[in-house]
């Protein structure tokens, strides 16, 4: 064997290792989702499922049955919607502020420029979980808890700051002469940015929206807070529900695990060529 | 169809000034070139025009119309650009189409004209590419034809052909010409290089540290440098170009370089300088040849030099040879070989050196 063989080896050999480790808790989930409660909490633990069944599932979205430890059935379509709808539009409006500002930011100069993009980063070194307090004091006053604008108020805020970090560097990556030809070509600045920049920049703004997506959709702690009840809790928020005073349903914690994961997947396959021209071409700063 | 003028006009960059309050009048139909090294203000002049950037001080009309507080696409102006800037999400045809497609035209028209267009720059064939799969040149020309498809006033071009290697800078710049001569229309040129001016342009502005150094036909350029800046900028070689000082010996002036090499002011200089001036005087390549290989000039000054360096071109060969400690370029029209050492008679033709003043910078 020579030294490339080995090499190779010992390539797949680490690849196959750090997927493993990646992939195992996520998998277990997975099958804890679809195994009997007794199996899951077996001593000592059974490592193959015996059998697998739908029955979380069926729990979880069409109501209680036997075998569901007999608790009442979790608002899961609810916790869904709330959800769909909190994730959609703080992606929304955060990506179309972001884009704006990235924009503003890429081609515009104004006084102490560098100075207010670092100020906006630096809220991003603010841990999300210590400023739970004081939100929810601000929004208890103010009337936002348990509400989706208020959710959706603190995502955008969350969000912005990356969207503007990657938008900002995608627009310097086109060349200003862009712009500048579509301007004497007969547009205005705003139809210069609709017809080539904006298009030009669609992986950037995909790959920004993914992650905004991502983060609104997976957030827990602070929503653990600030959502009381079924008008505003989410779908991670309700993994809780779960909890009982002595007894956790672990499969059915599971399940809903998985029923959060799928979307999320499904939408990070489909903007996945632009998620990875995104991260290569628009994270670095010119 | 327009002519263009610009009076006064300035440009400022924080506390720099990059153009300071020039005036210059183009002509229908004329091409004009803006030239100078880097830094001298001959882009943000251009980008004045087209209204990309900010006129501070001044007023540029087009035809009879003031622009200044007009936006670029009012002002029907066609740019092309060093980087070609064409739209990488379009194919061909949608990026000579945009401008009308902006302007609201019905799709018949667009597409006919898009053919003309194409037709003109012999690029119909690509119009279903996108510009990833051009070449160079090609992106060039639809670069042009973009501009072209509009029918502006005035064509601008910034440094359209730097992108390009020789070969194919030489062939569009015979293209771009041709263009002008088809279409007529005003056309105002930016580039660094002399060459490209001397060869494109009607009349050639030399600009410099943001004022305006001469105007003029490329060979009044040539022939009547008005300043030491535009003598030693315009031609290839470059001008050679000797620092010295009046003296008078016998009642007759002379000038004395540094290294003590007296040489007489040519006759029709006499009067115009006195004694103790500081000046520069220069003299191009084919105007100092061998004796031995070249015609002696009617009125010439004579001086024997070893040869440093001798690039044979074939139709002509450049001497690098020294004059006092400075070292100068004579240019021979004869196919003789000379090497490295030769010692050779050479002969400066007075009639043909040109004066200088060394505080002014300008031709005496």
């Amino acid at each position: 064997m020579n030294k490339k063989q080995i090499n190779n080896i010992l390539i797949w050999f680490s690849a196959i290792v750090l997927i493993i480790l990646i992939m195992t808790p996520g998998l277990w989930v997975v099958l804890t989702a679809f195994r009997p409660q007794v199996d899951v909490m077996a001593k000592p633990a059974v490592w193959i499922p015996r059998n697998l069944n739908l029955i979380q599932f069926e729990t979880m979205l069409f109501g209680g049955s036997e075998g569901s430890m007999g608790r009442s059935p979790i608002p899961v379509l609810s916790y869904l919607r709330n959800s769909l709808i909190i994730s959609f539009t703080s992606t929304f409006i955060a990506v179309l502020v972001g884009t704006i500002g990235g924009y503003g930011f890429a081609r515009h100069n104004f006084k102490h420029k560098n100075k207010y993009f670092l100020l906006i980063m630096l809220t991003r070194t603010i841990p999300g979980i210590s400023l739970s307090l004081p939100i929810f004091i601000i929004f208890s006053k103010i009337g936002l808890i348990d509400t989706h604008i208020g959710i959706i108020l603190v995502f955008v805020a969350l969000n912005i700051p990356f969207t503007i970090w990657l938008t900002d560097g995608f627009f310097r990556q086109i060349p200003r002469a862009m712009s500048e030809v579509a301007m004497t070509d007969g547009c205005t600045k705003l139809q210069a940015f609709w017809h080539i920049e904006l298009p030009l920049s669609r992986s950037g703004i995909a790959s920004a929206g993914i992650f905004a997506f991502l983060i609104s959709w997976n957030e827990y702690a602070l929503v653990s807070n600030l959502a009381r009840s079924t008008d505003s809790k989410t779908l991670t928020v309700g993994l809780m529900d779960f909890t009982a005073q002595f007894t956790i349903n672990w499969p059915g914690m599971c399940a809903l695990a998985v029923f959060i994961i799928i979307p999320a997947l499904i939408l990070t396959f489909m903007v996945q060529k632009h998620l990875v021209t995104g991260l290569t071409f628009g994270g670095v700063k010119g | 169809m327009a002519k263009v003028s610009l009076q006064g006009v300035s440009k400022f960059y924080g506390k720099v000034q990059a153009v300071k309050k020039i005036d210059l009048e183009i002509i229908d139909k004329e091409f004009l070139v803006l030239v100078g090294p880097s830094g001298c203000g001959k882009s943000s002049s251009l980008r004045m025009i087209a209204g990309l950037e900010e006129i501070d001080e001044g007023i540029i009309n087009i035809g009879d119309k003031e622009m200044n507080n007009l936006e670029p696409r009012e002002r029907n102006v066609s740019m092309v650009f060093q980087n070609y800037a064409l739209y990488p999400h379009m194919t061909v045809e949608e990026n000579l189409g945009f401008s009308l497609k902006i302007a609201g035209l019905a799709k018949k028209e667009i597409e006919e004209r898009v053919h003309e267009a194409a037709g003109i720059l012999d690029i119909t064939e690509f119009l279903q590419r996108k510009p990833s799969q051009l070449s160079g040149g090609q992106r060039q020309r639809v670069a042009m034809g973009r501009a072209i498809v509009r029918r502006p006033d005035v064509f601008l071009f910034d440094e359209p052909l730097s992108n390009l290697d020789a070969k194919l800078r030489n062939q569009m710049r015979t293209e771009i010409k041709r263009l002008h001569q088809k279409v007529s229309t005003t056309i105002v040129y930016v580039t660094h290089d002399q060459v490209e001016a001397m060869t494109l342009a009607d009349r050639i502005v030399i600009m410099k540290d943001g004022i305006i150094e001469q105007i003029g036909t490329p060979l009044d350029l040539f022939e009547r440098p008005a300043t030491k800046f535009v003598a030693t900028f315009i031609g290839s070689p470059s001008m050679n170009m000797i620092k010295a000082s009046i003296v008078k010996q016998n009642n007759e002036l002379l000038m004395k370089t540094n290294d003590g090499i007296i040489v007489p002011v040519p006759k029709d200089k006499q009067n115009s300088v006195s004694e103790g001036q500081n000046i520069s005087f220069g003299f191009r390549a084919e105007d100092i040849v061998p004796l031995k290989f070249g015609q002696k000039p009617s009125s010439a000054w004579e001086m024997q030099s070893s040869v440093n360096l001798a690039e044979p071109l074939g139709t002509e060969t450049l001497i690098f040879t020294n004059f006092g400690e400075i070292e100068i370029v004579s240019r021979m029209f004869t196919p003789e070989q000379v090497k490295s050492n030769d010692v050779l008679d050479f002969a400066l033709n007075l009639n043909r050196t040109y004066l200088f003043d060394e505080n002014s910078g300008l031709a005496i």
